[in-house]
């Protein structure tokens, strides 16, 4: 009796405290995009967690107790980095007790490390608003860039599970080429978007711009990180009366009100890309992320 | 005539030579020209060979055969090892608080008390009218592979440097494991591990001046283990010095307090998430010393002091995106038990009895961010004096009360960006038995310098 008792209540505690999957690598994405990639490379060999899901802003997630637990039994972190999660990812870094995901270590993994970055201030001031010494972190919009995390990824997982590493390697062969068909194919689409003056809500799309060639013409926060004011928004709506644009920009996450006020007074379109994958009922995985952004800026260009 | 001539040749030279000047000029603006045109194509020409050199290079950074070396061209760029700034390159992380309050009080604060409690360390509302709160200074960085220190450093109003934390921490344990070593401020309960720049009032809650004078720092050690487990699970332990209210200085070897604690926590969904803990302060007191601000009698006592305390925190954000709209709601529970002897009025009676003493308090505070920048939230507070047992010997001198000590406030904060903040606070003090304190607060608290990080 007193056996059973004991069984049972062991076993409702282990269904409570579920143990972290064992054999397969666990992975921490701390945003979407990267959890994606690391599904498509690391197939049924790693099991992924997304610290923060499309409709948060990762600059201002806090590090939730969850978190905390997820960070103590990953075996890999694959954030961002350029000082994106700076507000959250240091408290998991010093307080998980866990030494392989610790800055320098095999496995903490930094996707903004393996591209070029743009917007890296002349000067530091916090007098400029919440600006990233190395750069703008939003390295996700531009499909070229994510081919480059990706074969830095795959390499990551082979040196961390080097038993599986051919496994990765044959997933990343995969990945690589339907991916570069595929950039193709957006690119092809976007020829009617190459030149296309737009607003931004906030600079969070330098990339697609320039992958796409699209003008960014003005911003509505006055300052990166700073929500807009209703006197820059009159700024805005009178610098685009002299200069036409077709549509302003956001993520998902943000807040559409400022976008929409615009919207509505310069008639354009107020547009929600989905950012990361996630973001819209079509981006499902990477590729739903950018067949969708595009339909999104084609419908809006028309 | 000759002279004439010469005259009339010496004009024509005097004439002449600027116009030979001229047309020299002419002419070597003209090279000037063709040299400027030479280089402007042979320029052109190079900035198209260079942007097709570009082109090609992006053409390759995309295809994915090549893209292994494209990602090495476009690898990490680490600062230059020879580039004049490496000596400082090392630096720490260093970051400022600065915070100031003016406040307006109508009880004078000199003659604060909690009714029925014997507190130590920092009590009271603080002083009237413009004053400067602590400025800290946060220094931190990885001192090498294993390990990470932080000092916080702050100066008060007064011009006293005080070292708030001092610590060192182990950062690649393993196994969950962290340990800490020097001065920090302990792991029991929910707000005591954080410094007042964080907390969403002015002040402390009642329960925190009575238990634990404010806050609970000490000299010691720290043993942390989070479990392997979904759901976060983490058990701490402490010793240290324990020289702090509720302990004393006691100039003894071995461990003057012990603190054990164990915390949960979960999301519940994308919206919700909790986190709950237990926790168990053991101090001994030698000579802890109490001046009672009334009276002006000084006491003193000698024996144990053991808190037990319950903490959660839930927090709520539509999305579970707290950058526009967020609520967190957060209580906590004090149970004090404490034996010894207690020397009534030591420099005059000197009168020492038994002393024993059961005592408990509480708060539950809310707050909501209900748009960008703004947050509203209420705080209530209170405490019950208990069971107090003087004595036969002193129970002429102190009696127990059973007034409950009790406290409401309300407050608005707005934060023009997630470095500053400017604060109103409203107080209703009732900590004093028979007046009532109705407090005014303003106060800002900014940062600069490093991005900090801050707990759940």
């Amino acid at each position: 009796m007193l056996k059973r008792i004991l069984k049972i209540s062991l076993m409702a505690a282990l269904a409570i405290f579920s143990l972290p999957s064992l054999g397969a690598l666990n992975i921490l994405a701390c945003e979407p995009e990267w959890g994606a990639l690391a599904s498509e490379l690391g197939g049924d060999k790693v099991t992924v967690y997304n610290a923060t899901n499309a409709l948060q802003d990762p600059h201002t997630i806090q590090a939730r107790p969850s978190l905390l637990a997820r960070a103590r039994n990953a075996n890999l972190l694959a954030c961002t980095g350029a000082e994106l999660e700076t507000g959250w990812l240091p408290i998991l870094l010093r307080q998980s007790g866990n030494a392989a995901i610790q800055p320098g270590r095999p496995g903490n993994f930094e996707a903004a490390a393996y591209v070029q970055k743009l917007e890296i201030p002349a000067r530091l001031d916090r007098a400029d608003g919440d600006v990233h010494a190395s750069g703008n972190p939003h390295i996700q919009t531009d499909p070229r860039n994510i081919a480059l995390v990706a074969d830095a990824l795959a390499k990551r997982l082979s040196q961390l599970d080097p038993a599986n590493a051919a496994y990765y390697q044959t997933l990343h062969k995969a990945f690589a080429e339907k991916w570069q068909t595929a950039i193709q194919r957006w690119e092809k689409q976007a020829t009617p978007l190459r030149g296309m003056p737009v607003v931004v809500q906030h600079k969070a799309f330098p990339y697609l711009s320039r992958w796409l060639g699209l003008r960014e013409i003005a911003a509505l926060e006055p300052k990166p990180g700073v929500e807009p004011s209703s006197s820059h928004l009159g700024e805005v709506l009178a610098q685009i009366s002299s200069q036409p644009v077709k549509m302003v920009l956001r993520a998902a996450y943000q807040d559409g009100r400022s976008s929409e006020w615009l919207a509505e007074r310069a008639s354009i379109h107020a547009v929600a890309l989905p950012f990361t994958v996630g973001g819209s009922e079509q981006a499902r995985d990477l590729f739903g992320l950018f067949d969708d952004t595009l339909q999104k800026l084609l419908a809006a260009a028309k | 005539m000759f002279r004439r001539k010469l005259i009339a040749s010496g004009i024509t030279l005097m004439l002449g030579a600027p116009l030979s000047a001229f047309a020299a000029d002419n002419a070597e603006m003209q090279q000037i020209r063709n040299e400027i045109k030479a280089m402007k194509q042979s320029y052109e020409a190079r900035i198209e060979a260079l942007e097709q050199r570009l082109q090609r290079a992006e053409a390759l950074a995309g295809k994915a055969e090549n893209s292994a070396a494209a990602a090495e061209s476009l690898a990490p760029q680490t600062p230059s090892s020879t580039s004049p700034g490496a000596a400082n390159a090392f630096n720490p992380a260093i970051s400022m608080i600065l915070s100031g309050t003016y406040a307006s009080l109508k009880q004078d604060p000199a003659s604060y008390r909690i009714t029925g409690f014997i507190p130590g360390g920092e009590t009271g509302p603080g002083t009237r009218g413009f004053s400067l709160a602590e400025s800290e200074l946060i220094v931190s960085a990885n001192i090498d592979p294993d390990f990470h220190g932080h000092l916080t450093l702050a100066v008060s109003p007064e011009n006293t440097l005080g070292v708030e934390e001092a610590a060192i921490q182990t950062t690649t344990l393993g196994h969950g494991l962290a340990a800490k070593a020097g001065r920090f401020y302990s792991g029991i309960g929910y707000l005591n591990g954080q410094h007042a720049h964080a907390w969403d009032f002015v002040d402390a809650p009642l329960a925190y001046r009575a238990f634990l004078g404010r806050q609970y720092g000490n000299d010691g050690v720290q043993l942390k283990w989070i479990a392997p487990t979904d759901t976060f699970l983490e058990f701490g332990a402490e010793v240290g010095r324990g020289s702090n209210f509720p302990g004393s200085e006691r100039n003894k070897n071995g461990v003057g307090s012990y603190a054990l604690f164990a915390h949960a926590g979960d999301d519940v969904g994308t919206e919700h998430s909790w986190r709950t803990g237990i926790s168990w302060l053991q101090n001994t007191a030698k000579a802890r010393a109490y001046d009672d601000p009334v009276s002006g009698v000084s006491n003193a006592l000698d024996g144990s002091s053991s808190l037990w305390l319950a903490d959660f925190v839930w927090k709520w954000a539509p999305n579970g995106n707290p950058a526009y709209r967020n609520f967190k709601l957060q209580g906590e529970y004090f149970r004090r038990l404490e034996n010894g002897d207690l020397t009534f009025d030591t420099t005059g009676i000197a009168s020492t009895d038994r002393y024993s003493a059961t005592q408990s308090g509480w708060y539950l505070q809310g707050i909501y961010q209900f748009m960008p920048h703004w947050r509203a939230g209420l705080r209530t507070d209170r405490l019950d004096s208990g069971t107090a047992d003087y004595g036969a010997g002193n129970s002429a001198y102190l009696s127990p009360s059973t007034y409950r000590p009790a406290r409401n406030s309300l407050m608005v904060d707005y934060s023009p960006s997630e470095f500053s903040r400017l604060r109103l606070q409203l107080s209703r003090d009732k900590s004093r038995e028979g007046s009532t304190d109705n407090q005014f607060f303003l106060q800002y608290i900014m940062s600069l310098g490093a991005h900090g990080a801050h707990t759940f």
